[in-house]
């Protein structure tokens, strides 16, 4: 096992594979809570599989901080499986909404252009306003923000972070980690999830 | 058993018409529950109702106070093993379960809560006696769940039976509104859980592990062997003797763990821990090889946690994963259930005796007497020492006794100095450190060991926390010995602010009442005894009597608990005064 954790902070995108129950993100929560860590961005929706729930969980902890974190969220009775990445392991994106009057970004086709450089595209377009959608990183989502200020931005939002973990094959290396730090029979991830009866062996 | 099966209700036909409430009742018959802790109220009465004459021969012990139902409960999972039942209504009943839940959440007891709940439509509407029952048990349970409809209930309760008995055994609440109490439904029959897909109780033992620990174990040449509640839980003490006897390693325990090997067995080197023994605490820092077993390493047991057997290679056994590497590092870590576990691990370790070894642990216990436990349990004047009446105790008991303890000196005094033969005989508040929790727990301990001597060994701030639950014994007829260990000062911070806070006794000076009064009262025979002379003679009153007793021992006010291993401090800077 590895010796020496790295001690400093850094974000971690948590995968969380569960039932869909109630009262889930409550006990998923308050593991967080508990420990007076602030979850930096929480994105839940259904999975690609039938009845199964997927939560992304930003923080910004250490890894021994997240990996004993990762343990007591699949602890959970309804929790099928816990991962835990560096953002380097993962393809992540947020995405935002703006609205700016549409008069403005009418008269200047400066802001058409700024928009079109920073990818963002028209969602709504009103005549007393317009709801532009971009997705990215914090940085360019962030970007923008700064970009149509001056141009009377009236509202913003963005949506917390979905994750993908990178290719299998680095996905597979994931699991065999694990399987290290748990010493435990663990099935590959995909069989795990969509043969759902039978890979429980005990 | 066989009575027993003939007098259980046969279960509804499919297809019959019965309320939620009843389905509820059929449940726990199936689940083989034969005593209930509760207490009525308005949004459980459609069960109480069903429970007036349900068929069977399911008892319900009405309780004074729900944390004393919950209390009981634990006590009684504790002593049988099996899984403790617990009735309350919906607010007030639900959340004065709260303590209990926590408590039986960190010691790993296996539970299961019914809260009434009020009807489904007033659900977040502030009704009367509705609290959010779900989102306040949720950090304090294992699982729980919210029935709405009648029509969930067998496959909720063959859940929650599966998930509290299972893995890491721990307490489940299930919350139903009174609506699906009293709801009518189309029975389709019972089926008891076996199986949930998100839940994997244990994992598939993994031999590679097994041999790596092996190896580790057979190459030491100063193992120590640490056990605690897990191989009382897993069943598995046969396992554990074998484990041990085959590899001839000292062994020490958690207070959690006491019992599971007799405490005169050659191995059984003593308590863990910061009031634990002399050798165990000092020898974890002299080891080579520490086999942790069904034990978390509680900042009790450990200690400051960068000093803690910084020498030694760690082998953890556990059947919870989160508890591998949670404090302390391990070097192999065996994830599984140690009645698996174990005798994989006896096969591949070498028959030994680690003779010399396991003398340098008596070399300590032999300093320990001198320092500490002689003058406890034997003095031969002065007033009397809570060691010497647990010492006295043992004499007349001969360790058959099941030992309920509360919280404080007297929980450490009795911990260190009970005699146990058998395992689920020393039933404790570990983790959590309940006071209040010796009374209750004792009357369930009762129920679910009929059979054996119970003592509740208790201090006088304790016993004044749950003292209603005389009641209890009154009303249930049950046989609890109740020992009240009273120095007039809530001992424990005492002796901490005696050591710690320059002596200046903040609030621990205690008044306690009549006790012997309080226990005529509720139509319990007791005794007080203030005298050394009397000791022995009340004691065997106490166990002679038929039913229940309250004895109180009045003890020295001012006694501290030796050795201790002050807070953040090593365990091998052990103090012996």
């Amino acid at each position: 096992m590895s010796e020496q954790a790295p001690i400093e902070k850094q974000e971690y995108n948590i995968t969380v594979y569960t039932e869909n129950h109630v009262g889930l993100l409550n006990r998923i929560a308050m593991i967080f809570t508990r420990r007076k860590i602030n979850i930096d961005s929480l994105n839940v929706s259904p999975s690609e599989i039938e009845g199964i729930h997927r939560f992304n969980i930003v923080i910004n902890e250490t890894e021994e901080v997240v990996s004993k974190i990762a343990r007591q969220i699949e602890k959970q009775v309804e929790v099928l499986k816990v991962y835990f990445n560096t953002n380097e392991d993962v393809i992540w994106q947020e995405m935002a909404l703006y609205k700016v009057p549409t008069d403005i970004i009418a008269e200047k086709a400066k802001v058409e252009r700024l928009l079109r450089e920073n990818g963002a595209r028209a969602v709504v377009i009103r005549k007393d306003y317009t709801v532009f959608e971009t997705t990215g990183h914090r940085e360019e989502t962030d970007n923008l923000i700064k970009v149509l200020q001056p141009f009377g931005l009236i509202e913003f939002v963005r949506s917390a972070r979905i994750a993908i973990i990178k290719g299998s094959d680095g996905f597979n290396r994931k699991l065999r980690e694990f399987e290290r730090a748990e010493p435990g029979q663990e099935a590959i991830e995909n069989e795990f999830l969509n043969s759902r009866d039978k890979v429980f062996t005990m | 058993m066989l009575t027993q099966e003939k007098q259980a209700p046969a279960l509804p036909e499919t297809d019959t018409m019965i309320s939620g409430s009843q389905a509820l009742l059929h449940a726990l018959s199936v689940e083989g529950v034969d005593t209930i802790f509760g207490y009525p109220g308005g949004a459980i009465m459609p069960i109480y109702d069903a429970l007036f004459d349900f068929p069977g021969n399911m008892k319900h012990v009405l309780v004074r106070h729900e944390q004393g139902g919950i209390h009981a409960g634990q006590g009684y999972a504790r002593a049988s093993g099996k899984v403790g039942v617990v009735f309350a209504t919906s607010g007030p009943g639900a959340t004065n379960l709260i303590t209990g839940l926590a408590d039986a959440l960190i010691d790993s007891t296996p539970l299961v809560c019914i809260t009434g709940q009020v009807f489904a439509h007033l659900l977040g509407t502030d009704a009367f006696q509705e609290a959010d029952v779900i989102g306040i048990t949720t950090p304090v349970t294992k699982w729980n769940y919210q029935v709405t409809d009648a029509t969930e209930i067998p496959a909720v309760l063959a859940k929650a039976f599966h998930i509290a008995s299972t893995g890491r055994p721990g307490p489940v609440l299930i919350d139903i509104t009174k609506n699906a109490q009293l709801q009518k439904f189309a029975f389709q029959g019972y089926e008891r859980c076996v199986h949930i897909r998100s839940y994997r109780p244990k994992p598939i033992v993994r031999k590679e592990y097994i041999e790596r620990a092996a190896e580790l174990i057979n190459s030491a040449k100063k193992p120590f062997v640490l056990w605690g509640q897990g191989v009382i839980l897993g069943s598995a003490e046969q396992e554990f003797k074998a484990f041990l006897e085959k590899s001839g390693i000292p062994a020490a325990w958690t207070i959690m763990g006491a019992g599971a090997l007799p405490s005169d067995h050659p191995q059984n080197v003593g308590m863990l821990g910061m009031h634990g023994n002399y050798g165990p605490n000092v020898m974890t820092n002299e080891c080579d090889v520490l086999i942790a077993i069904g034990m978390r390493f509680d900042d009790r047991v450990t200690g400051r946690l960068d000093k803690y057997a910084k020498q030694a290679k760690i082998i953890h056994l556990d059947i919870d994963p989160a508890e591998i590497d949670k404090n302390v590092k391990t070097t192999v870590p065996v994830w599984g259930d140690c009645k698996e576990t174990l005798p994989l691990l006896t096969q591949l370790v070498e028959q030994k005796q680690h003779t010399e070894w396991l003398a340098k642990f008596r070399e300590f216990e032999q300093k320990e007497i001198d320092a500490v436990i002689r003058e406890e349990l034997f003095p031969s004047s002065g007033e009397m020492t809570m060691g010497e009446v647990m010492q006295q105790l043992n004499e007349l008991t001969n360790g058959e006794a099941i030992i309920v303890s509360d919280v404080g000196q007297h929980q450490m005094v009795a911990c260190r100095y009970a005699k146990l033969n058998h395992t689920r005989s020393n039933i404790t508040s570990g983790g959590l450190g309940t006071m209040g929790f010796a009374l209750p727990a004792a009357i369930g301990a009762k129920f679910g060991a009929p059979d054996r001597t119970v003592v509740a060994v208790i201090g006088d701030g304790g016993i004044q926390m749950t003292i209603q639950e005389l009641g209890t014994i009154m009303q249930s007829d049950v046989d609890v010995k109740i020992m009240i260990l009273n120095n007039q000062f809530l001992g424990m911070v005492r002796q901490w602010q005696e050591l710690f806070h320059e002596r200046r006794y903040s609030f621990v000076d205690i008044q306690s009442p009549d006790y012997v009064q309080v226990a005529k009262g509720y139509g319990i025979s007791g005794r007080s005894v203030n005298e050394r002379a009397d000791l022995t003679d009340a004691l065997r009153e106490m166990l002679a009597h038929p039913g229940s007793f309250l004895l109180e021992v009045m003890v020295t006010k001012e006694n501290n608990v030796f050795p201790m291993v002050p807070q953040g401090c090593s365990v091998s800077e052990i103090r012996l005064k």
